[in-house]
């Protein structure tokens, strides 16, 4: 289905939508106030962007020497092209270690790669710890933010499925009955899981470490109880040295909900005696999107989701609706990267309004990045006759101006002429809500040319 | 100084109104303002919609027309911005580089070229400000909330000056309108709730009249009054700086 569907019929309860906008728009706020009281925030951006700039140029050997420290360290490194292979090496790792219980924090890169699903398939029972996560989980959805994962879902909703799920009592959405039972119920997840999965913040090329933000403290918890963990993460995660991860930090953070630091900021360097610890380094599609230079710039993503929280659309339309991973503007630039047919909807999910890209912490030209895959979308996917000849027949009508003269003239003359019925009927799809403007009886055109012959 | 008018194709066919306050208002300032008789669009309908190739006679046309003015002048933000951002499309002449560097939106023409503040205008109104995106991010006509910076606007300078107008100040102060080109059609569902939500922010902050650098917001935004009859009027900046009612 494509955006404007699934957009659709998310708009039919329009208090939801209300309710969605105006969640999502208190963090955007929140994340107003947080930034404004930093002196130097877009030289802070500046600098963010930089170093995201000057690490994709040099990719390979900051991977290296990621890998060279990592190993030094007594971390096992594993590399992955693709989702598949990403599974099989976690599968692999996990039935080394014959391990059935999973405790899992959150990581965009597991969901991008259907790892769940893969490992419970051989009777693996993975559970995610982020609250929101494991909110969706229950439900059997996808996070529908990458962030906040379960901002489509009231407080009544949740309090329904943990009473079917946990077996709790009702409670009216009582929120902090609701996080009591989810703590009891995660505690014992961690404290009997056979090995933790992690996702990846930054990974730092010089020590061969890397750091996760939670703010829930739910990845220590599992990597600190379970004797194996494992981290997965994107090739486009890497920063070159420890002094830059100041900059990212203080980025993030205020990005992503208005904190000046998230409440956990763990970092991961080699494994604690006896257990065991390991990295999977995962491409899928990565390196491709890095060969396209008008596009490279989306692998500076630091997952805050600020470009989702500013975004008018997403806000109205939800994640799901985006159908994809990573909703919301960052997504619709990357998702085409992988599959041009399936996402060709998503860059014009845009009115190209460009907060995006001013509220980008590392200054991703996003809305830009938007209009470019426009071009390429209608050249190599295929699309209704009718947009393509409309098209086609504004682009000669505009280059001639005898002809728009013509044709305006034309349309001036039906707006005022034609019964509302007709104008407003079902074809004309901005009649459906929206009054048309009445057709004047002269153009400016016109007007322009009467003053001139008046004042010979 | 030699000022080719800009007068974008909707503007010219369904609101001559915008078009004549715009050439007024400039002939008061004395600028020596001239209207090409061969112009039509600036080409941006194609090219937000991801046909960009079919706008290069549109292009050609907007570069024949305007090459030989010091500057040229349009009372439409977004499509000022489509020639400085968007005219790669044709190959960068001289005078393809001379229009895309001289094109100036209206306000900040007024304000940074002719460097007036004080148009002589009235217009006892309480005014709420639609902040057109492509003029106030492309454009930087103004601060924008995202960014970390001084406060300015180019809009706010003029109509400060507007004997007897009152600017109100809404809860969403640059919240994009949901017009969108295309997107007012292709994604109607959220174009519309948008919109609503838009001018139920100018309503409950007290504005009597809508006004923007855009008349394509506007024409999205009045749509939407009209069909729901609500007691709002809209009017392009132009209209206001040469209002003396």
């Amino acid at each position: 289905m494509n955006h404007s569907k699934a957009a659709s019929i998310f708009n039919k309860d329009e208090k939801k939508v209300d309710w969605h906008d105006k969640a999502l728009w208190f963090v955007r706020h929140k994340r107003d106030k947080a930034v404004h009281a930093v002196e130097g925030w877009e030289s802070l951006r500046n600098y963010g962007h930089g170093i995201k700039a000057h690490t994709l140029s040099n990719l390979d050997n900051y991977l290296i020497q990621f890998e060279e420290n990592a190993l030094k360290n007594g971390v096992q490194v594993h590399w992955a092209a693709n989702g598949d292979e990403h599974n099989k090496i976690v599968h692999g790792i996990l039935k080394e270690h014959n391990a059935k219980k999973v405790v899992k924090s959150k990581s965009m890169l597991t969901e991008e790669c259907h790892l769940n699903p893969f490992l419970e398939a051989d009777g693996i029972e993975v559970i995610d710890t982020d609250l929101g996560e494991r909110i969706v989980q229950l439900a059997k959805e996808s996070p529908s933010h990458i962030v906040l994962p379960a901002i489509h879902k009231t407080k009544e909703e949740v309090d329904e499925l943990f009473q079917e799920h946990l077996g709790t009592k009702p409670s009216g959405g009582d929120p902090q009955y609701l996080t009591g039972e989810a703590r009891k119920h995660l505690r014992k997840k961690f404290i009997s899981a056979d090995a933790a999965i992690t996702g990846v913040n930054f990974a730092i090329a010089e020590t061969g470490g890397f750091v996760v933000c939670t703010n829930e403290g739910n990845a220590d918890m599992g990597a600190h109880l379970a004797p194996v963990h494992i981290a997965c993460m994107g090739i486009e995660k890497l920063i070159p040295k420890q002094e830059h991860l100041g900059v990212f930090l203080r980025l993030l953070a205020r990005s992503a909900t208005g904190q000046p630091i998230t409440t956990y900021s763990s970092h991961f360097k080699k494994p604690v005696n006896g257990n065991k610890m390991h990295i999977v380094i995962v491409d899928n599609g990565r390196t491709e999107q890095l060969s396209r230079p008008d596009f490279r710039a989306s692998l500076h993503c630091i997952r805050c989701g600020a470009c989702m929280n500013t975004c008018p659309i997403y806000r109205r339309s939800g994640g799901h609706s985006y159908d994809a991973t990573i909703p919301g503007p960052i997504g619709s630039i990357l998702s085409p990267g992988k599959d041009l047919t399936k996402h060709s909807s998503l860059p014009f999910a845009s009115t190209l309004c460009g907060s995006c890209s001013d509220v980008c912490p590392v200054k991703i030209d996003i809305h830009s990045q938007l209009y470019k895959w426009r071009q390429i979308i209608t050249k190599e996917t295929p699309q209704p006759f009718v947009k393509k000849t409309s098209m086609k027949m504004m682009g000669k009508v505009f280059a001639k101006p005898m002809q728009f003269e013509r044709i305006g003239k034309v349309a001036r003359w039906s707006l005022r002429n034609l019964p509302k019925g007709v104008i407003n009927s079902k074809p004309n799809v901005w009649g459906k809500e929206r009054d048309l403007p009445s057709g004047p009886t002269e153009s400016f055109d016109d007007w322009y040319k009467k003053r001139k012959d008046n004042e010979q | 100084m030699k000022v080719g008018l800009f007068i974008p194709c909707y503007i010219n066919q369904l609101y001559p109104q915008v078009g004549i306050a715009t050439l007024e208002l400039l002939e008061k300032l004395n600028v020596n303002v001239a209207y090409p008789s061969g112009q039509t669009c600036c080409g941006q309908p194609m090219a937000n919609s991801g046909y960009e190739y079919e706008s290069v006679g549109a292009c050609n046309n907007f570069v024949d027309n305007f090459k030989d003015f010091d500057y040229v002048v349009t009372p439409s933000g977004s499509c000022a911005y489509h020639v400085k951002k968007h005219y790669d499309i044709i190959p960068q002449t001289e005078d393809v580089i001379n229009v895309r560097n001289n094109v100036y939106e209206l306000c900040d023409f007024i304000v940074n070229i002719l460097k007036v503040k004080n148009v002589n205008a009235k217009f006892p109104y309480k005014i709420g400000i639609h902040k057109s995106c492509h003029g106030l991010r492309g454009l930087r006509l103004g601060s924008c909330s995202e960014l970390v910076g001084p406060s300015f606007s180019s809009i706010e300078d003029l109509l400060n000056e507007v004997e007897g107008a009152q600017l109100i100040s809404l809860a969403r102060k640059d919240e994009c309108c949901g017009f969108g080109g295309t997107f007012a059609v292709t994604e109607e569902a959220i174009s519309v709730k948008m919109g609503k939500d838009k001018i139920k922010d100018h309503l409950d902050s007290g504005a009597e009249v809508i006004t923007a650098t855009d008349t394509s917001c506007l024409m999205h935004l009045e749509g939407l009054i009209n069909r729901n009859k609500q007691p709002l009027k809209v009017l392009h900046i132009a209209e206001i700086l040469n209002s003396s009612i």
